[in-house]
């Protein structure tokens, strides 16, 4: 860890904030609740916190300014000693860029399509007076830094011509190419792959160190911040919930929602003796009209037992589910359930195997008609698969709304009124609705804020043991794999590239792209990055002397 | 790009054949044939058949297509129903009036659309906004005919500055002329405004809440060239696309303007062959409207292409 | 991402002003009233001379005399008989073929969706009004044929909208569990994708309503469209258009009218939408 710097005037100091934004009914929803804090220069500080938590609100805040609607109430923003909420607007714009830079969760997006990426990455830089041929030097200097491949040319593309992790790198080098003081990080690497995100994290880190700039980190995810801070503050409702160094707050939390953040990564499932397959898939092949998504797969879920696919995104791992239940007909291969090949084409299944199979989405808000009661949505399960209809209807929608935990007077609602874990369990109580044999999870938790995703993971593993249901557990997420999974099987590019019981796929990786997709999962531990970026600087050298 | 272009052009012209054909399909469903039409009841049957064999009425539907379209390219549109007239002649003295008038509302409505939605967008919200968005509002629901007999009613009937018909003489000055057309450019105007300038603000509004633009804030730039580097380069494809389907609004407000002024241009043309039932003078005429009509989609959907970066660059 | 600074107050999204609207409803409901109640409403027989042509506004005569000397607000009352109710009968044309055909080609895809995509392609690549001319020029000015035009013209927009939102829905999630519950197409389309796509049709319907409404007023106002001696608005404006040159004012009475109901019809479709999207 850094030395502390001396503490005299604090680069950014947030006192008291209080930000409201015009609530459904006319009253104000209060989005930052007197929250204060103080940054260093050349000082690192994660915050924390659930979607809703005014994380984003807080950040833009650093940099004078607000979304829509948004209205500053109370407190005050200073940055380098100047109150942001009285200055004019033309000092105010000469802060930004120079003094705090931004870069925003969706880099794709925060670029113009229309102009080539050197020409947006070197604009600030020229504002501020730095001569062209200097700010361009300084522009590759830093893609050369961020690991940008042929830095020196790299800056002549279009934003459609960089992929993702590219242009996440690419706006780090914008948002420091005119040396600011203080950068703020608005979940930069949330719209990434696994094995991506871990290269951007160790450059930026990288950057931020040799360019001792500080840095407000915003995520949602608590060990990437472990990795990336020097303090952390965790943030529910707009409130501060706890603050201190980074070590402190994951090793002894003092907040009850802390604690509880940090216990939502430890669950770990008790494996099950292995059983006969239920489900047997062979040879399989798919396409999407001329694209071919999956080749030559095949893999077994255990009755009873709960098989997880994991593979980053482009894998086919969705698809495979689409597959199996008949969404997508496979130009080869078979798949065999119960003993018996199940037909390519919905159309040719019998109700009973319809039944047996039942398919969660990842985004309950599509997976539930807007228009449709949640009691309708489950009922039209119910009188197609098992006959029920009126009271019984009625009485079996309670029963299974309460075995998801809901309240069964739910039933009566629309998906809208419903929070997004909600929904979720609305989405399983009608998969259960049909007494399935087996279920496919398709990124059920992806969309879920960790606390949340717990819980329906919690429901999910319960639910195993009382209907006796296979799970397909799709994911990209390792940490949901350890609390669910018997066997896991990992998919790149269509296919299998290694499978097992979870204990020894996890302890031993058989191959290097599961080891690598293992290695990129974000940990706690301390210094977990540190040992990543050291075993990673020698490839990293050597391409920058190479663009060089 | 190229390619896109290309096949959008092809496409055109494959619109305008199969428009010509349908045209065609549409004389063929009239009622008894040319030559009976055009010499009246009085004709013997002798006069008939000799009318008919001249102009080939004795092909196939095909050939006789096929004869009409060889025509039309050699710029023979045919003989008028009513009156035996060439149709070309018909039409080339109306052709001149009829492009004065467009080109006149189109030099005003334009500039005015694209400065009233530009207006919208940057103010958005204030009152300039309001005003824009209500004004818009009660033109584009409105007809023709109402705005112009207002002006009528105001600016010919009660103050007498302008005439109410609009028929330009030879021997008129350039002044005159121009004083005759002031109220149906000005219908036009008003009624093909609207749409534009709605679709303008629409386009710069969405181009204003893209992610880069908040960006472009954030890296603490200027709002001048916040606008001119990172608004308009990308308001270009839609707003370039908006102002040649005003060009295409416009020919098609002609026709009702046209005869409400009593004004001789092809719109009025083509109306009063409707109720004559004049129908090779509707053909051509309709020909005419149908593939300017085509041509200005087509050129708005060319632009469109040829501004988006992403398919620019592309190649 | 609309962002604005610190110091900044914050913009305030425009309400409708409930003025407007109430007028425009109280219009609506007016005209809805005159076309349903006209034999009760109408002072005078539309057809009865009373007066001596274009007399002026009051003495008897609210909205004074037209061009024979009967009375306008009779006629313009019996006036809205004819014109509302072709508009209706042609936007329901319009929605009962465009509504099905548009479901239809989303939900089967295929050559099926590109034969009908394509041939509406074609009639929506060419200008309305030529299209309506050259109809009425085959078949003499017929209300039959009128009526068919616009519906079919109409009837091309509400395809595409349709489709596009049959598209939409189709690829969603809850979609696809219908289908694994084994529900057919029909079922489908009305259970899942109709009651999601049943705002954005209705605001449609009020832009074809008006689209229908205006262009009969046009052709009318064209002499291709209603024939005297039957009164429909926009014939109304083309037999009075004369009286302006004696400095009547007769055929903004009726032009007015058909204005007025436009604009209402389309403010009462923007406040619905806008309501719908929460602006």
């Amino acid at each position: 860890m850094k030395p502390e710097p001396a503490m005299k005037v604090p680069l950014l100091a947030i006192d008291r904030l209080e930000i409201e934004a015009p609530g459904k009914g006319g009253a104000p929803l209060r989005l930052i609740d007197g929250v204060s804090l103080q940054l260093a220069p050349g000082r690192v500080l994660g915050l924390i916190g659930e979607s809703g938590a005014g994380k984003s609100t807080l950040g833009l805040a650093a940099l004078g300014v607000l979304r829509g609607g948004q209205r500053m109430t109370a407190g005050e923003v200073r940055l380098a000693g100047q109150p942001l909420g009285r200055l004019d607007p033309g000092a105010m714009r000469r802060l930004r860029g120079r003094e705090v830079a931004y870069v925003a969760q969706s880099a794709a997006a925060a670029f113009n399509p229309a102009q080539r990426l050197i020409d947006q990455v070197i604009e600030t830089a020229l504002a501020c007076g730095m001569s062209r041929a200097g700010a361009r030097a300084r522009a590759i200097d830093l893609f050369a830094r961020l690991g940008l491949p042929d830095p020196a040319r790299f800056g002549g593309r279009f934003p459609h011509q960089a992929s993702g992790g590219q242009l996440q790198r690419a706006m780090t080098a914008m948002a420091m190419c005119a040396r600011p003081r203080l950068i703020v990080f608005d979940e930069p690497t949330t719209a990434l792959d696994v094995t991506t995100q871990i290269e951007v994290l160790v450059a930026v880190r990288s950057a931020i160190r040799e360019e001792g700039m500080a840095a407000l980190y915003i995520s949602h995810d608590l060990a990437l911040v472990a990795q990336m801070a020097d303090e952390i503050m965790v943030l529910r409702h707009g409130r501060m919930v706890e603050h201190g160094p980074v070590r402190q707050v994951i090793d002894a939390p003092k907040s009850p929602y802390t604690q509880a953040l940090i216990g939502a990564r430890g669950l770990v499932r008790t494996p099950r003796p292995s059983a006969a397959p239920i489900l047997e898939v062979r040879g399989l092949d798919a396409a999407y009209g001329e694209m071919k998504v999956i080749g030559d797969l095949t893999l077994s879920v255990p009755e009873g037992g709960t098989l997880a696919v994991i593979g980053e995104s482009g894998s086919g791992k969705s698809t495979l589910g689409r597959a199996i239940c008949g969404l997508l007909p496979w130009s080869a291969g078979s798949v065999r359930f119960a003993g018996r090949d199940l037909a390519p084409e919905l159309r040719r299944r019998t109700r009973a195997e319809l039944k047996d199979i039942q398919l969660i989405h990842q985004l309950p808000d599509l997976a539930l008609n807007p228009r449709r009661s949640v009691g309708a949505a489950i009922g039209a399960a119910l009188a197609r698969f098992r006959g029920l209809r009126g009271a019984a209807a009625r009485e079996e929608t309670a029963r299974l709304l309460r075995q998801v935990d809901l309240d069964p007077s739910l039933a009566a609602r629309l998906p809208g009124a419903l929070s997004g874990g909600q929904k979720q369990r609305v989405c399983i109580a009608r998969a259960l609705a049909a007494e399935p044999r087996l279920i496919i999870c398709d990124e059920v938790t992806s969309a879920l804020d960790p606390l949340v995703a717990e819980g329906v993971l919690k429901l999910l593993s319960r639910l195993q043991a009382e209907t006796g249901a296979s799970y397909l557990f799709i994911t990209h997420d390792f940490g949901a794999v350890a609390s669910i999974a018997d066997e896991v099987a990992v998919m790149k590019q269509g296919g299998l590239v290694a499978s097992g019981a979870l204990a020894d796929v996890f302890d031993a990786p058989p191959d290097p792209y599961t080891a690598a997709l293992l290695e990129a999962v974000p940990q706690l531990s301390p210094g977990w990055l540190d040992e990543i970026a050291a075993r990673r600087s020698l490839p990293d050298t050597a391409r920058k002397d190479h663009a060089v | 790009m190229g390619r896109l272009i290309l096949r959008r052009g092809g496409t055109g012209g494959l619109l305008v054949l199969a428009s010509t054909l349908l045209l065609f399909l549409a004389g063929e469903m009239m009622p008894g044939d040319f030559a009976s039409k055009l010499l009246g009841a009085s004709a013997t049957p002798e006069t008939v058949e000799a009318l008919r064999l001249s102009r080939g009425l004795d092909a196939s539907p095909a050939a006789r297509y096929l004869a009409w379209l060889g025509g039309l390219l050699h710029g023979d549109l045919g003989l008028s129903l009513t009156n035996g007239r060439e149709i070309g002649a018909l039409i080339a003295s109306r052709l001149g009036n009829t492009l004065l008038l467009a080109g006149l509302a189109a030099a005003v409505a334009v500039p005015l659309a694209l400065a009233l939605g530009t207006l919208a967008a940057v103010f958005r919200d204030s009152w300039i906004d309001r005003a824009v968005l209500v004004l818009t509002m009660v033109t584009v629901a409105t007809p023709e005919f109402f705005f112009a007999y207002v002006a009528i009613a105001v600016l010919a009937v009660e103050l007498n500055w302008l005439p109410s018909i609009s028929i330009p003489r030879p021997g008129m000055s350039v002044w005159e002329v121009l004083q005759v057309l002031v109220l149906p450019v000005l219908t036009l105007v008003v009624t093909s405004t609207a749409h534009v300038a709605r679709m303008t603000r629409a386009s710069i509004v969405a181009a204003m809440e893209q992610d880069y633009v908040g960006t472009a804030m954030l890296k603490g730039l200027p709002r001048g060239r916040i606008v001119l580097r990172h608004i308009l380069p990308n308001v270009a494809a839609p707003v370039s696309a908006v102002v040649v389907m005003t060009l295409a609004d416009i020919v098609v407000g002609l026709i009702i303007v046209e005869t409400i002024f009593a004004y001789p241009g092809m719109g009025q043309l083509m109306v009063d062959s409707v109720a004559k039932r004049d129908i090779t003078v509707v053909q051509a005429c309709g020909l005419i409207f149908a593939a300017t009509y085509i041509f200005l989609n087509m050129a708005a959907d060319m632009l469109a292409i040829a501004f988006n970066p992403r398919l620019r660059s592309a190649r | 991402m609309s962002l604005h600074d610190i110091t900044a107050p914050p913009l305030r999204a425009p309400g409708f002003a409930r003025l407007p609207v109430l007028a425009a409803a109280a219009f609506c409901l007016a005209c809805l009233a005159a076309a349903v109640a006209a034999p009760v409403l109408a002072p005078h027989d539309p057809a009865d001379l009373v007066a001596l042509p274009w007399q002026p506004p009051g003495d008897g005569f609210l909205l004074g005399t037209d061009q024979l000397g009967r009375d306008m607000l009779s006629r313009i009352i019996w006036g809205a008989r004819v014109s509302i109710g072709l508009s209706a009968a042609i936007t329901a044309l319009a929605f009962a073929f465009g509504v099905p055909a548009g479901l239809a080609a989303a939900v089967l895809g295929g050559w099926a969706d590109q034969a009908m995509s394509r041939t509406v392609d074609l009639f929506m690549a060419l200008p309305p009004l030529i299209l309506a001319l050259l109809a009425l020029s085959v078949t003499g000015t017929s209300l039959v044929t009128l009526t068919l035009v616009a519906a079919f013209l109409a009837a091309l927009r509400v395809f595409r909208l349709s489709r596009a939102l049959g598209v939409d829905l189709a690829t969603r999630d809850f979609v696809d569990i219908a289908r694994l519950r084994g529900e057919g197409t029909l079922r489908i389309a009305a259970c899942e994708i109709l009651p999601n796509a049943a705002g954005p049709l209705i605001a449609e319907a009020g832009l074809r309503f008006v689209f229908a409404f205006l262009f009969v007023a046009s052709l009318s106002f064209l002499g291709l469209g209603v024939q005297p001696p039957m009164a429909d608005w926009g014939g109304m404006v083309r037999e009075n258009a004369g009286a302006l040159n004696y400095g009547g004012i007769a055929p903004l009475v009726p032009a007015a009218a058909i204005a007025l109901l436009a604009i209402s019809v389309n403010l009462l479709g923007d406040r619905a939408a806008g309501g719908r999207t929460g602006r």
